[in-house]
């Protein structure tokens, strides 16, 4: 392994993992919302609510990332408001993320009993207000696992914002490479700096899962 | 139950029946890749690189499937055509007496160096410009084309050339081209973003994602002969001259390129195909 | 946009070329990823001492890197140790590494969700501890995996589309060509390349459900 190809190459390095990082912490926020909104959209009592939070769910959990992305990217120039490859590969990320994260928010508040809701209910709250103040903190609880997983996923999936020029980690990677000519360490080090983001990740969703298993 | 079970175990036999077509590929490629690697012993053999290609019976070419006029793949005809082709089925007959004995495989500027040292290509015509630091990498043919680094604007820019330039404009190119270095060498501070290849940097362009595109100028002009609404400015400002490259040490590889421009240039098929795809003859 | 230019029939036959790369790909690092997932599944179930966690470090390390990272490497880092693979085969090589790593985990966690009195009862009845892997946990294991492997496996046809970063002609690969041709195609073929993968990926999902009720 040639270290030199780090240490020469460490600010084009870490002009892209600032990239990454920037990238999917925005797209998780963003994907978090959106993700909520559309969860309680798809167990709604309002009938129209339910076929939008569905109908979004369904179509964009079976088309890949990278459509998405560019139509983002594409689809916003073509009425004449272009969004960089940065913007629209995090706001793309954050779409398709979201469609996941809505499902899982949504299987976390199933599990809260149905008991909660009517007392809940009954006491004089509204449907919003029970959602926000009873059921909602209770359900992100135990979807913080698959929360954390959809985080992890995130950090690789902000690896297709090569594709339209999108400033991170893999793009600043191609650039070394067509300097370096040296494929296997140029790309070795770019797993390094993905793994000191997702490696801790990972541990800590185990460690969580493993206090639910407990509580449970 | 076992319905299903007879149905994946057939689907898996299937699969299996796939690779081992991938697999016979890419057996293809190492056959060439060992032939390359073996080339600095050639003398043992006797039959050197080229042998090695002979005994294959067909040469295997890089070339751009996105480049208008030089290599560019027509969805409806599924062919790909332009200048590197025709080079390309020239070497083909030299070696071969027939021009058909080729087979071409995409590369792009950022694959073309791997996919060559990987032995999976014998050699590039890609619109590739001779470099000092590329010859630590690849053995280059002789010039086979003049070009020069331009720049590709929308209709109406107010971009007339490299002057126009500053540090706030924002440059297309493509990655692992001469181009983006030497853009960044001439205006310093100047924001370049580089795509996997020129159909990307041209569609960024159009979607409004910079503000000029920057290449040879032969590339260039393919782009404005696509899409009218775009044109090429400024006089160009680099010289470009095109190679041929093969793995290193390779040179009865070298000297068989060099024999087919020779005779090319010698037999003035070299200006028919220039001014086929470039439209004017060479130097005019 | 220009609807009537985009779908010409030379465009569509081009799109169904790449269509069937895309299908023969998934299908193929499908069958691979599920076979290789399951044996390093029930190997990481079974917790034999040394095998069991030199493939848990394995499959945590691929399970944490971006799959473009992983495709891009088997085609251009690999060749420089003197692995080289086709484009075909570097594709499949690299969904199958990465999908089979999910896929284990998939299989390990459906196997260990099986109630540990049933494997006691077993035993206690005489069953090998290999018997009661055969008759009584994967059996009823491989019934709950059927819902998350299938969403993996939708992933898994999804992910092709990431390799146009090393040009396999795939279905995303040649809507890029098409739309190369005319920019005025953009949205109209953005657009059906969607529908083709909803498509696709809806008739999985559909299938999936029926095998669920089927065996609930």
């Amino acid at each position: 392994m040639d270290f030199t190809i780090l240490t020469d190459y460490f600010d084009v390095y870490l002009e892209g993992f600032r990239g990454t990082v920037l990238s999917s912490l925005l797209a998780l926020v963003g994907s978090f919302l959106l993700g909520a909104l559309i969860a309680v959209f798809r167990i709604a009592p309002v009938r129209v609510l339910r076929w939008f939070g569905t109908g979004y769910v369904e179509f964009i959990r079976n088309i890949p990332l990278l459509l998405v992305v560019y139509i983002f990217y594409y689809g916003p120039s073509a009425l004449g408001l272009p969004l960089d490859g940065f913007t629209a590969g995090t706001i793309g990320l954050a779409v398709y993320t979201s469609s996941f994260i809505a499902e899982a928010i949504r299987a976390g508040i199933l599990a809260i009993p149905k008991g909660q809701t009517e007392a809940a209910r009954s006491s004089g709250l509204s449907y919003a207000q029970t959602m926000l103040h009873i059921i909602l903190p209770q359900a992100i609880k135990l979807v913080i696992p698959p929360l954390g997983n959809q985080f992890i996923n995130l950090i690789k999936n902000s690896s297709v914002l090569t594709i339209v020029a999108g400033l991170d980690l893999m793009y600043f990677a191609d650039i070394v490479n067509t300097e370096t000519y040296r494929t296997f360490d140029t790309y070795l080090f770019v797993a390094l700096f993905y793994l000191v983001l997702t490696l801790p990740l990972s541990y800590g969703v185990r460690v969580w899962e493993r206090r639910l298993e407990r509580r449970y | 139950m076992k319905k299903r079970w007879r149905l994946i175990s057939i689907a898996a036999v299937c699969a299996l029946a796939v690779l081992a077509g991938c697999a016979n590929n890419g057996t293809g490629g190492n056959t060439a890749g060992e032939g390359g690697n073996a080339a600095p012993a050639a003398g043992e053999s006797g039959a050197g690189a080229l042998g090695k290609i002979k005994d294959r019976g067909k040469l295997v070419v890089g070339v751009k499937y996105d480049t208008k006029l030089f290599g560019l793949k027509d969805p409806a005809s599924g062919n790909v055509e332009g200048f590197d082709i025709d080079i390309s089925k020239a070497i083909a007959k030299h070696i071969f007496g027939d021009e058909k004995a080729l087979e071409l495989k995409e590369v792009t500027s950022k694959t073309r160096i791997p996919m060559l040292n990987n032995g999976e290509i014998d050699m590039i015509v890609a619109t590739m410009t001779i470099t000092e630091e590329r010859k630590k990498e690849v053995d280059f043919s002789d010039v086979y084309f003049q070009a020069g680094q331009s720049l590709l604007v929308k209709k109406g820019s107010p971009i007339t050339g490299i002057e126009s330039l500053t540090a706030d404009s924002t440059v297309l190119g493509s990655k692992g081209s001469t181009s983006v270095k030497n853009i960044r060498e001439k205006v310093e501070g100047i924001k370049v973003l580089e795509f996997d290849n020129y159909q990307d940097a041209f569609n960024a362009l159009k979607a409004g994602q910079g503000d000029t595109l920057t290449t040879d100028d032969a590339i260039l002009y393919g782009m404005a002969a696509q899409d009218p609404n775009f044109e090429v400015v400024g006089k160009p400002f680099t010289d470009e001259p095109y190679g041929i490259a093969v793995q290193k040490g390779n040179g009865d590889i070298v000297q068989a390129v060099n024999d087919t421009l020779k005779e090319l240039h010698d037999s003035g098929e070299y200006d028919k195909i220039y001014e086929k795809w470039i439209g004017k003859k060479p130097g005019e | 946009m220009d609807f009537a230019g985009a779908y010409s029939a030379e465009n569509l036959s081009f799109l169904a070329e790449g269509l069937v790369v895309t299908l023969i790909v998934a299908g193929a690092s499908i069958v691979l990823s599920f076979l290789i997932g399951c044996v390093v599944g029930i190997i990481r179930y079974t917790q034999l001492p040394v095998l069991s966690p030199i493939l848990l470090a394995g499959v945590e390390l691929i399970r944490n890197l971006p799959l473009l990272l992983i495709i891009f490497f088997m085609r251009f880092a690999l060749p420089e140790i003197g692995i080289n693979l086709g484009l075909v085969a570097a594709t499949v090589t690299g969904l199958t590494i990465f999908e089979a790593a999910m896929i284990a985990e998939i299989v390990r966690g459906g196997l260990a969700s099986i109630e540990k009195g049933q494997i006691e009862a077993a035993r206690s009845s005489g069953l090998g501890s290999l018997q009661t892997l055969w008759h009584i946990v994967l059996p009823q294991g491989l019934r709950r995996m059927v819902p998350p492997l299938v969403s993996q496996f939708i992933s898994l046809l999804k992910d092709t589309s990431l390799a146009v970063v090393i040009s396999l002609p795939e279905l995303m690969h040649h809507a890029g060509i098409v739309i190369g041709h005319g920019y005025t195609y953009t949205i109209p073929i953005l657009l059906l390349v969607a529908l083709i993968y909803f498509s696709v990926n809806f008739v999985l999902s559909v299938i999936s459900r029926r095998l669920e009720t089927r065996h609930v």
